[in-house]
């Protein structure tokens, strides 16, 4: 259906809109030295971002307040605070619903806390972000990094990316609310980054001009209409999906629940495309040893594999660029020629080697080994990672740890 | 009565996790083949003219005036149903009823194959239909009826009918009026 939205040329804030593909490939870009946060900040800037909801919860991170300071600057269309990371995610979809490109990042426990919303985003088809700076879940409350919340949103019926670092949060950002808002697409986007790690920490980055941004969001091309929210009673829910106790009514909850399972699977052209990619190898492509990893401990891995290659043993990492879709296919690729996969997690439970355990169930001969792991907000040194390494082989470890 | 399907638990064929997905712009898809738009095209037009009961099930988009384009996809969509010998039944809501629809005069994409069952309808087209429910009614005609699916869609398709045409606009569905009158000839009807 072709609209006005179609056509424009200048956004709200007076930025020139251009194609996700200028933005993301073409524009040139000049280096700065920021947080994580504050590259959020930036994505955000140049996303044409209608509406956006917080929780002032600390210290997870600055993020949302800079999200705020972009609505005092004519950024963004609405912000306000919610009364709660729960309310955060129901404002958030009632803004989705009516027909507003929304962000809002948390952490942890208010991921836990704003549970419920999350497949209920899913089921509405509503294509909105979370930037989830992973910390962890556990009691005693860590305010480091850990990303055990992730274990919880596998299974909502959201994309999942996961950023290794701040460049990469800035272009995930940008290309989420793309590839989430594609029509046979819609369903909301995680884009999960380490917290601490990236979004405390500074780094070079590489942006675009900030008077360029993305094509505003069209939802005209949603797969469910928007609501009119102007005429109460109104519809305030689009449909009020109530399960009853006949057969018909499990059918179309069936049927509804797969449709939205389709929907993250339709992703994957997309976002190979707007990713460069679902995964991504660093190293020697003969080594036999393979780490399969995403976010900080993808980062840490790299280190590990330079470290290895003074010990004279190859190695090379597989960076999962999205959870969900998972890369299945890229990462049977990688293992064909690996004897022993390791798959290092900053979390305690091991839900990355689950993942890969399950997606090579019979397809692999390669020894999977769930670790290095560490949790609470430990750092993992790349040392660490080769002191696994150097166990298997049964070398001597050259480096301190 | 549906069994268990191919995809796990779900009672439903999902054509996503057989590994078919939508075409790319400026194709069609056909069954699990990506084709030339207008080969599919030939051969929705044959499934209507040749199936009986054939229908279509126009939705929102093209039932309710939102702009000038709607309004000429519902003057597109009457004239498909002259060409095509076809009965109109409309989708106009997609919030669920109870105890049951009126089958012979509205589809639900809740319950789509009440409305296909009672017409004995063995061709459809959907136009018009916002593409989440599209997609909904579509794995429960697939799986609970023998109605051949073709999916007209103004977005990127819809990989659980049996034919999807993507990107229809109003120049895509005079070509494929004009396609079914051609093939309505060859047919000699």
């Amino acid at each position: 259906m072709q609209t006005i939205l179609d056509t424009v040329t200048y956004n709200r804030a007076g930025q020139k809109v251009v194609s996700p593909d200028y933005l993301l490939f073409e524009a040139p870009r000049t280096k700065h030295f920021m947080t994580g946060s504050e590259a959020v900040k930036e994505a955000v800037k140049r996303a044409s971002v209608d509406a956006s909801v917080s929780y002032p919860i600390t210290p997870q991170s600055e993020a949302a307040h800079l999200i705020g300071e972009l609505w005092v600057e004519g950024y963004v269309g609405v912000y306000f605070r919610g009364e709660s990371e729960f309310g955060v995610m129901s404002e958030l979809a009632g803004c989705a619903m009516a027909g507003a490109r929304a962000i809002t990042t948390t952490s942890g426990p208010g991921t836990l806390r704003a549970m419920e919303n999350f497949p209920m985003w899913a089921g509405t088809r509503i294509p909105v972000q979370l930037v989830l700076m992973a910390r962890g879940v556990n009691s005693p409350l860590s305010i480091q990094p850990d990303n055990l919340e992730v274990s919880f949103m596998l299974d909502t019926g959201c994309m999942i990316w996961y950023a290794e670092n701040a460049q990469d949060l800035f272009d995930m950002i940008l290309a989420g609310f793309v590839v989430a808002e594609q029509p046979d697409v819609h369903v909301p986007v995680v884009s999960v980054v380490d917290g601490f790690f990236v979004s405390h920490t500074r780094e070079a980055i590489m942006l675009p001009p900030d008077d360029i941004a993305l094509p505003p969001y069209n939802p005209y091309k949603a797969p469910m209409p928007v609501i009119d929210a102007e005429v109460p009673p109104g519809r305030f829910l689009r449909d009020p999906f109530v399960m009853k106790s006949n057969y018909i009514s499990y059918a179309t909850h069936a049927s509804w629940q797969w449709e939205v399972r389709s929907a993250i699977e339709r992703s994957r052209p997309y976002a190979k495309h707007y990713l460069r990619g679902l995964a991504e190898e660093f190293g020697d492509p003969e080594a036999e040893i393979l780490f399969v990893a995403c976010g900080t401990a993808a980062a840490q891995a790299k280190e590990a594999v330079r470290l290895l290659e003074d010990e004279g043993i190859k190695a090379r990492v597989l960076k999962l660029k999205t959870i969900r879709p998972f890369p299945t296919e890229e990462l049977i690729e990688a293992t064909k020629n690996a004897k022993y996969v390791f798959v290092p997690e900053f979390n305690v439970v091991g839900w990355l080697e689950r993942e890969v355990k399950s997606r090579l169930y019979g397809l692999s001969n390669a020894e999977i080994i769930g670790g290095p792991r560490v949790a609470g907000g430990m750092t993992m040194p790349a040392e660490v990672i080769v002191h696994e390494v150097m166990k298997l082989t049964g070398k001597e470890v050259k480096h301190v740890i | 009565m549906a069994t268990l399907g191919p995809s796990s638990f779900s009672p439903y064929p999902v054509a996503v996790y057989e590994g078919v997905l939508n075409p790319p712009p400026g194709h069609a898809l056909m069954y699990n083949e990506i084709v030339e738009e207008e080969v599919a095209m030939r051969e929705a037009a044959k499934a209507m003219l040749t199936r009986a009961n054939p229908t279509i099930f126009p939705g929102p988009q093209v039932l309710y005036a939102w702009n000038e384009e709607a309004k000429e996809k519902a003057k597109l969509v009457k004239r498909m149903a002259q060409v095509l010998g076809a009965k109109i039944i409309p989708m106009y809501d997609y919030r669920p009823k109870y105890p049951k629809i009126n089958p012979a005069v509205e589809i639900n994409p809740n319950h789509p194959n009440l409305t296909i069952w009672h017409n004995r309808i063995k061709a459809c087209i959907f136009v018009g239909v916002h593409c989440h429910y599209a997609n909904v009614a579509l794995k429960i005609i697939r799986a609970e009826t023998d109605c051949f699916t073709i999916a007209m869609c103004g977005m990127a398709g819809h990989e659980d009918a049996m034919i999807t045409l993507r990107d229809q606009h109003v120049e895509e569905m005079e070509k494929f009026i004009r396609i079914a009158e051609e093939v309505k000839r060859e047919l000699g009807k």
